[in-house]
């Protein structure tokens, strides 16, 4: 009898690894259809201008140029977007941003491809530009875009708790700062790509790297003017996504090429250059904190004013706002707050949604604030952190009510008994010649999936196939958090199966079916719960369908296991092929619908605040410690020790856990250290990984990582998402350390070698 | 120009211009794809192959310097369905997340181990600070080469 193993709690190999490392899976970027063309784009080198002529004559005879394409050939309404519908395919009147796509041309190769781009001719009249969104709020700003009541104001409003103006003058201590948080790229190595073509019946099939192939029909055939039902969207494993795919990339040119192909596929595939120029980046933030408490370490008052920079298009820009809003009091009680929110368009890159999504920008500035109140008041920061710390049932100083599992306390409560903490003073005086040394800390939290007003759902679908194996038809996209091999831990745990008993399909819009976006935190969450009740469905199915075939009276007496079926009391034995040749094709599939729930309590939030998603329901926690050294002759930070502690709920695979901690911590490390995004009036300076630096093995240190499991009972197994909580509290940590270390905060971040070592050069001398 | 040369063990020959990259030559003509580019410009590693045993960047290689050389791809390190020690290291211990730059972190490991069959921890790290990984913060690829180098020296 093979035994019956449980899956759920144990590292299983992912299903997927074999294939990746052999380089057989194949990415959106691998496909060459056979006599395929190659799209390219002609891009706005002004950042904001009218459209005055379109000179294509210079390549439209070319040889091997197919065809050449403006806005005057999309028959749809040109706008893709969501929840605003305001960016082109093809710019029309007016470019907004150095990267707008204005002609797209086809050509039989790429090296005759960028040829014609680059001749043709696009003639601008420049316009007044505006790249800061402060600057973008006043009152004769350049608009960004025409008839929009709120102007340059993509969303706005305020979460008003108790009176944070007369409460901050009953504070013992206050302390304020303003902090100036940058772009971030996603850099996913797979840079964005896609086939496309439409078939013989009309279909327009597109086989993208995108994290949204549900979204992006939708989109798609608003934008192009094709029916819905004709478009069928793709989505193999991706090559990263963070955030940066969530949502139309390639996929309005691709489609609209591939309508005027004559039929042939068409490829995108786009240069790392032209990554950076054109996809959304993590929203750089001007964020003013106000933070005050009574001398026994009670948080009191908090004033918030949250400026985001959403660029030329609204991408997820409000969403991001809201949910900056809604972490912006992080983890902690205070009785009195303002938070004031502004996502605002600029002529900029697009700001969209990155790992976080708007918590990282807040959580940096709460957290510093915090450890310099705490020293204003002569409180160890971490026991700051403790007395103030939510636990169930308690509102956070957003007015969130934290209703579900909550165990900050607890991952505060590991750090401070961690080795890594109680020994920081005798590390810290150890420091060699020339270096200095400190210990920072951090806590935080992120939601996990929509929010209140647009409904998180999930629809899997699980087959028992003739041969008695199993396919899952996986709904939400895999960007490498490996989303869709849980789902296969999910499934053998539920039908006792062996992984080797199932096979996984991709999200395809044809055969399975729309369950939301790889994103938020809610990938396992949502469509794990739904998976492990179509499971529980059809097992349900397979053991009543046996004991109609005569294995024994009480389905509790049969046992599913690998392949097979077992009556437990006579020891009889039968293959689930069998019981499959016995179950009808439609019988043999199962089906189940699931909607996360959300919390409805009336507040006083604005109306346009809740419907971009604030508040969330379940909620991951984490505190990370980051011990950090600097060189004093080059200012050059080394983190030399890093501390995960998450409470992302029960733990479904510790690898995968960890391969979330890891590399969520070293990408946070990346925004808080290097990744220095440059721009000049709209200029990109930091055109590709030579000038963008991302970390590399060199740069980071091991993570250790700890699991609090609590078990949150609306997930399944009782996990909680783990995907973005891991990025929030690298910038905090790492900076409250180098301010322990150097004795003065920096409130811009990166914290660059070229800040510390000013910092460092204008101490008094020794 | 006609350029021969052995790829994964079988002999090609391929007509095309002697300034083809490398890169696009296996990926488009030969349908090679386990072979990544995520720069084109040779900071990433994600297209990182073996020429006669070293690893090289085929992002910057053109096609006429492949003439009479011996190269392996990532596809070319499986021997028919057994994973080789170091891609196996790789799946055991969750070092593929998304998975883009992983043959060409296989392919310098593959290098590096030749010429340094037991390395710690920290020149591991130094080995492959060209292989640029945005999924893994690199420690479960340091974990892998470890287990790699240790299943490799036990073989001999």
């Amino acid at each position: 009898m093979t035994t019956y193993a449980s899956p759920i709690g144990s590292s299983l190999k992912r299903v997927d690894g074999p294939g990746k490392i052999s380089g057989l899976e194949k990415y959106a970027a691998d496909y060459y259809p056979d006599n395929c063309l190659w799209a390219g784009a002609k891009r706005s080198d002004h950042p904001h201008a009218l459209i005055k002529k379109i000179d294509i004559s210079p390549v439209r005879n070319l040889p091997g140029i197919f065809a050449v394409l403006t806005h005057e050939d999309i028959k749809g309404a040109n706008r893709v977007g969501v929840p605003e519908m305001d960016q082109p395919v093809l710019a029309d009147c007016k470019v907004r941003y150095k990267g707008d796509p204005v002609v797209l041309v086809l050509a039989e190769n790429k090296t005759l491809l960028q040829e014609a781009i680059d001749k043709i001719i696009i003639k601008y009249e420049p316009l007044p530009a505006v790249f800061d969104p402060e600057a973008a709020l006043a009152e004769n700003a350049p608009l960004l875009h025409e008839n929009r009541n709120n102007k340059n104001l993509l969303l706005g409003g305020k979460v008003i708790r108790g009176n944070s103006i007369a409460a901050m003058s009953e504070c013992d201590a206050v302390v304020e700062a303003d902090f100036q948080l940058p772009w971030q790229e996603h850099a996913y190595l797979e840079t964005e790509a896609g086939v496309a073509r439409v078939d013989e019946e009309g279909i327009l099939e597109i086989i993208a790297s995108t994290q949204t192939p549900w979204r992006d029909r939708n989109e798609l055939a608003y934008a192009l003017g094709w029916p819905v039902d004709k478009i069928r969207v793709i989505a193999p494993y991706l090559g990263g996504g963070f955030g940066g795919k969530d949502g139309i990339t390639v996929q309005g040119l691709l489609g609209l090429a591939a309508l005027h192909s004559g039929g042939r596929p068409v490829k995108m595939w786009n240069s790392r250059e032209e990554s950076f120029l054109s996809s959304t980046k993590r929203h750089p933030g001007q964020v003013h904190y106000e933070l005050g408490c009574k001398n026994d370490g009670t948080l009191h008052a908090l004033n918030c004013r949250i400026v985001l920079d959403t660029g030329a298009y609204a991408s997820l820009g409000g969403p991001v706002l809201a949910l900056a809003m809604e972490h912006a009091a992080g983890v902690y009680r205070i009785p009195h707050a303002l938070i004031e929110g502004f996502s605002v368009y600029t002529n900029n890159p697009v700001g969209g949604a990155f790992r976080g999504f708007g918590a990282p920008q807040v959580l940096a500035g709460l957290e510093q604030v915090m450890d310099i109140l705490a020293d204003k008041i002569a409180w160890d920061p971490l026991a700051f952190r403790l007395k103030n710390a939510v636990m169930r049932g308690d509102e956070t100083g957003a007015g969130v009510w934290m209703s579900n599992s909550t165990a900050i306390i607890p991952c505060l409560e590991k750090v401070q008994e961690h080795p890594l903490w109680t020994s920081r003073q005798t590390w810290v005086s150890q420091a060699p010649p020339y270096k200095l040394r400190g210990v920072g800390i951090a806590a935080g939290l992120q939601g996990t999936g929509y929010g209140p007003m647009v409904a998180d759902i999930a629809n899997a679908k699980i087959e028992l196939l003739p041969d008695g194996r199993f396919r899952i038809y996986s709904g939400v996209a895999d960007m490498g958090q490996g989303n869709n091999p849980t789902n296969v831990q999910i499934a053998a745990e539920v039908l006792g199966q062996t992984t080797d008993c199932f096979e996984l399909i991709q999200p395809d819009t044809l055969q399975t079916l729309p369950s939301g976006s790889s994103a938020a935190s809610r990938t396992t969450y949502s469509y794990g719960n739904a998976l492990k009740a179509a499971a529980l469905q059809l097992k349900e199915r397979i053991l009543t369908r046996a004991c109609n075939m005569g294995m024994g009276l009480y389905a509790e007496d049969l046992l599913l296991s690998s392949g097979r079926l077992y009556h437990l009391p006579s020891r009889r034995e039968i293959t689930l092929g069998l019981v499959a040749a016995s179950m009808r094709p439609e019988e043999r599939i199962s089906i189940y619908s699931y909607t996360a729930p959300v919390n409805r309590y009336p507040d006083k939030i604005n109306p346009d605040i809740r419907a971009a998603g604030f508040p969330h329901r379940v909620f991951a926690f984490a505190c990370h410690l980051a011990r950090v050294q600097i060189d004093e002759l080059t200012g050059e930070v080394e983190v030399c020790d890093y501390l995960a502690v998450t409470d992302a709920g029960k733990v479904l695979n510790p690898q995968l856990y960890e391969q979330q901690v890891q590399g969520g911590a070293v990408q946070g490390m990346g925004y808080a250290l290097w990744e220095d995004f440059k721009l000049d009036r709209g200029e990109l300076l930091t055109r590709n990984l030579a000038t963008y630096i991302l970390p590399t093995s060199m740069d980071v240190p091991d993570i250790l990582s700890i699991a609090v499991e609590t078990v949150e009972e609306s997930g399944p197994f009782g996990m909680k998402g783990i995907g973005e909580i891991v990025i929030n509290l690298a910038l905090p940590a790492i900076a409250n350390g180098i301010a322990r270390a150097v004795g003065q905060h920096i409130f811009k971040s990166p914290l660059t070698a070229e800040q510390l070592l000013l910092i460092l050069e204008m101490r008094p001398a020794k | 120009m006609k350029i021969a040369f052995k790829l994964n063990g079988i002999r090609q020959e391929v007509d095309c211009l002697p300034d083809r990259r490398v890169v696009d030559l296996l990926r488009e003509e030969l349908g090679y794809t386990g072979t990544k580019e995520a720069c084109g410009s040779g900071e990433c590693g994600a297209c990182t192959i073996l020429v006669d045993g070293v690893s090289k960047l085929s992002c910057l290689m053109l096609a006429a310097q492949l003439q009479g050389r011996s190269i392996t791809t990532s596809e070319g390190m499986s021997l028919g369905k057994k994973l080789h020690p170091i891609q196996q290291a790789f799946v055991d211990k969750g070092a593929v997340q998304c998975g883009f730059c992983s043959p060409g972190m296989l392919m310098a490991t593959v290098d590096f181990l030749q010429r340094n069959p037991a390395p710690d921890r920290q020149q591991i790290r130094a080995a492959l600070s060209g292989n640029l990984c945005r999924c893994t913060g690199y420690q479960k690829i340091i974990d892998a080469v470890e287990r790699a180098a240790a299943e490799m020296r036990d073989e001999l």
